[in-house]
């Protein structure tokens, strides 16, 4: 099973990387690229056998994203768990 | 208590690059004992102050202090500052504050882009806290800023909060004249945020280094007036107990 977390700054926070790429995109010859913001995203395998219920999983990885993966003062995440 | 017996520790995360400087000043600048303390040790039983050095722990991945927060050591740091007792953090310990939670806010890349690494003017805006009160309000300090992601970040709510309180104890000036100037921010802080503190007064957080400006040979020693600050509040704090005793 695959867990996927993107992580996105908030819009409220500047992103001076965004800003950078999307002046590179334009150079490149899209002009009508008009916002541009930077992320990350992870994949976490988690073994299936080990893995236990499904519901407590999904509460710890939420718990993960919201401690460790992002930072909520700057960060929102999005989590997807794979369908078993 | 007095100076002699004032007890520094300087934390040592895997990628910590400036314990030794933190180390030089405290001890060789200062005059304290000091000691390094390693990340997995999970007391700080006995010391007074508490510093959590500059440099990239553990290879800042995944965001600057984002893994250092759950090292052992910073339980110990956390119980430390709920105890009251001193926290200093310097640059990358500044954003490890921050990820703890145990100041508000947090560091994001610079706006530029541009690791920065350069002399800074700082203005003291509250001398009443045990960073500063060997400052005046108002007086422009000298210390170099070495990082790509010290500009500080916190919402609206946060900063108006930080304001009430006189938690920003340090904004970004231009060194020759105290006042904001163009350039005179290097890296797109906020309100100009240099350095904010918790609501108790007792965690203090930093981007630029004092630790690394106190020695005129160095070309400023306006750090040395940080460390003095801590040293003073110390020595006061015992006096105040030791009276409180003798008056039961």
């Amino acid at each position: 099973m695959k867990a996927r977390v993107t992580v996105m700054p908030k819009q409220t926070v500047l992103d001076p990387q965004g800003v950078a790429v999307r002046d590179a995109i334009h150079h490149l010859g899209l002009p009508a690229a008009s916002e541009v913001r930077v992320g990350k995203f992870m994949e976490i395998d988690i073994d299936d056998a080990a893995a236990g219920d499904r519901a407590a999983l999904e509460g710890r990885l939420h718990a993960l994203c919201r401690d460790l993966l992002s930072n909520p003062v700057i960060e929102d995440y999005h989590l997807e768990l794979d369908a078993r | 208590m007095t100076r002699d017996d004032i007890r520094t520790a300087v934390i040592r995360f895997p990628g910590s690059n400036c314990d030794q400087d933190c180390f030089h000043a405290s001890r060789d600048e200062m005059g304290l004992q000091t000691g390094y303390v390693w990340h997995k040790t999970d007391s700080l039983d006995g010391f007074d102050i508490v510093i959590v050095p500059g440099g990239f722990s553990y290879g800042d991945y995944l965001r600057c202090g984002a893994i250092a927060r759950f090292s052992p050591v910073m339980q110990a740091v956390k119980r430390h500052a709920q105890e009251g007792k001193l926290v200093l953090g310097v640059c990358n310990g500044f954003q490890i504050l921050c990820e703890s939670h145990l100041l508000p806010g947090a560091l994001i890349r610079n706006r530029s882009l541009r690791f920065v690494c350069e002399e800074v003017g700082l203005r003291v805006e509250k001398s009443d806290s045990p960073f500063t009160n060997a400052c005046h309000v108002g007086d422009v300090l000298r210390m170099p800023v070495a990082h790509g992601e010290g500009c500080y970040y916190a919402d609206d709510a946060t900063l108006a909060e930080l304001n009430v309180h006189g938690q920003v104890l340090l904004r970004y000036v231009d060194a020759k004249t105290g006042q904001p100037a163009a350039g005179s921010n290097p890296n797109g802080s906020r309100e100009d945020i240099a350095g904010i503190c918790n609501k108790e007064g007792n965690v203090f957080g930093l981007m630029p280094h004092p630790d690394r400006a106190c020695n005129l040979r160095l070309g400023s020693d306006d750090g040395k007036r940080v460390f003095e600050s801590m040293v003073r509040s110390l020595i006061q704090v015992a006096h105040k107990e030791e009276v409180m005793e003798l008056a039961e």
